[in-house]
């Protein structure tokens, strides 16, 4: 086989145990959402516009909350802005690609084909840049679908869950779940806790803007700690 | 009842937004050295924002009229100490799930 259709191949087979995680999240929001009364139409208009679950759960809970719209949008982007690290650590592997290509990659530019692509470069340096392309795009191919069909067999099912499976706690569970494994030295850790200590402090805050406040301090708290650790290790 | 236009207001921005994080590097800016503190800040973006977002819901949930609950607490411990010791993502939602599930019902009935 060509090596560009091995390395598409291997994006498609490192992709599909996501699956596991990625069709209940994206069932999840179509129930949630079906609950909210937004309509099929309106529910995969949200998928396809935004494409970026964590955000969605943020925006919807605030719509339903009647927050204003700048409130919603804020919190909701600063979902979001961790994307730009993978936006800024994929940008020297596909620089050279012509501004169309990347254009359609930033559309598909989410936590697994960011973090699924980075892995293999890294594994495989010698790779070329047409192999790279496949392989985020094999990444890519089974979860774009499987993440839209999902969220309309949630939407279908809509209403059908009842509330005795506390189906309100699957999202603060799915993102504890995702963030743990994140938390790799002790910037991660203080930058955690001092984020969740505060945003309980600010919670008289209206419509959860203390997040926005806690969420900032929280990032320049973990650069100082990275910076102190690493200035520590350097005088060792 | 979510009101129409603000639903779209949001999915349109958001989905706009959220185009301009994905594009800004990858897309414009390229090659070209950020500021170090940027780099350094945007690491530590997921871990601040996360847990942040959700926190309020799990010391008061809105399913028990924010009453502080045994089962959720326990239930977004176990998650968050699964997913620490064992780096798996399905591996912190099952013991947070087994964990909600099975004080909701010894304590519930």
């Amino acid at each position: 086989m060509h090596p560009t259709g091995r390395s598409f191949l291997r994006g498609v087979t490192d992709a599909a145990p996501f699956l596991i995680v990625i069709v209940p999240f994206a069932m999840l929001f179509g129930v949630l959402a079906a609950e909210a009364d937004l309509d099929l139409f309106e529910i995969v208009a949200f998928s396809v516009t935004v494409f970026a679950g964590a955000s969605q759960f943020a925006a919807l809970a605030l719509l339903q909350e009647n927050a204003p719209v700048l409130v919603i949008l804020a919190t909701a982007l600063a979902v979001n802005l961790r994307m730009m690290m993978y936006s800024v650590a994929l940008a020297p592997h596909f620089g050279a690609a012509p501004v169309g290509v990347r254009a359609v990659m930033a559309y598909f530019l989410i936590d697994q084909s960011f973090a699924l692509s980075l892995a293999e470069f890294d594994k495989r340096p010698a790779l070329s840049m047409a192999e790279k392309l496949a392989y985020f795009f094999g990444v890519v191919a089974p979860i774009v679908p499987m993440w839209m069909a999902s969220t309309v067999a949630g939407a279908v099912m809509g209403q059908a869950i009842p509330p005795e499976f506390a189906l309100d706690f699957a999202v603060p569970i799915t993102f504890l779940a995702m963030t743990a494994p994140m938390i790799r030295t002790a910037a991660h850790g203080v930058a955690g806790v001092v984020s969740v200590g505060l945003v309980l402090a600010l919670g008289w805050m209206p419509y959860g803007t203390g997040l926005l406040v806690a969420a900032a301090v929280g990032m320049a708290s973990g650069a100082l700690v990275e910076v102190w650790t690493g200035r520590r290790r350097a005088a060792a | 009842m979510i009101d129409r236009a603000d639903l779209w207001i949001v999915m349109v921005l958001l989905g706009l937004g959220t185009y301009v994080i994905r594009f800004s590097f990858l897309g414009l800016l390229g090659n070209r050295p950020l500021p170090e503190w940027l780099v350094r800040s945007l690491r530590y973006t997921a871990v601040a924002v996360m847990p942040a977002l959700v926190a309020p819901a799990v010391l008061w949930p809105a399913a028990t009229g924010g009453q502080m609950d045994p089962a959720r607490l326990a239930a977004a411990g176990a998650t968050v100490l699964v997913g620490y010791v064992t780096r798996s993502m399905m591996a912190a939602i099952f013991a947070g799930g087994v964990v909600l599930y099975g004080l909701l019902w010894a304590l519930g009935g």
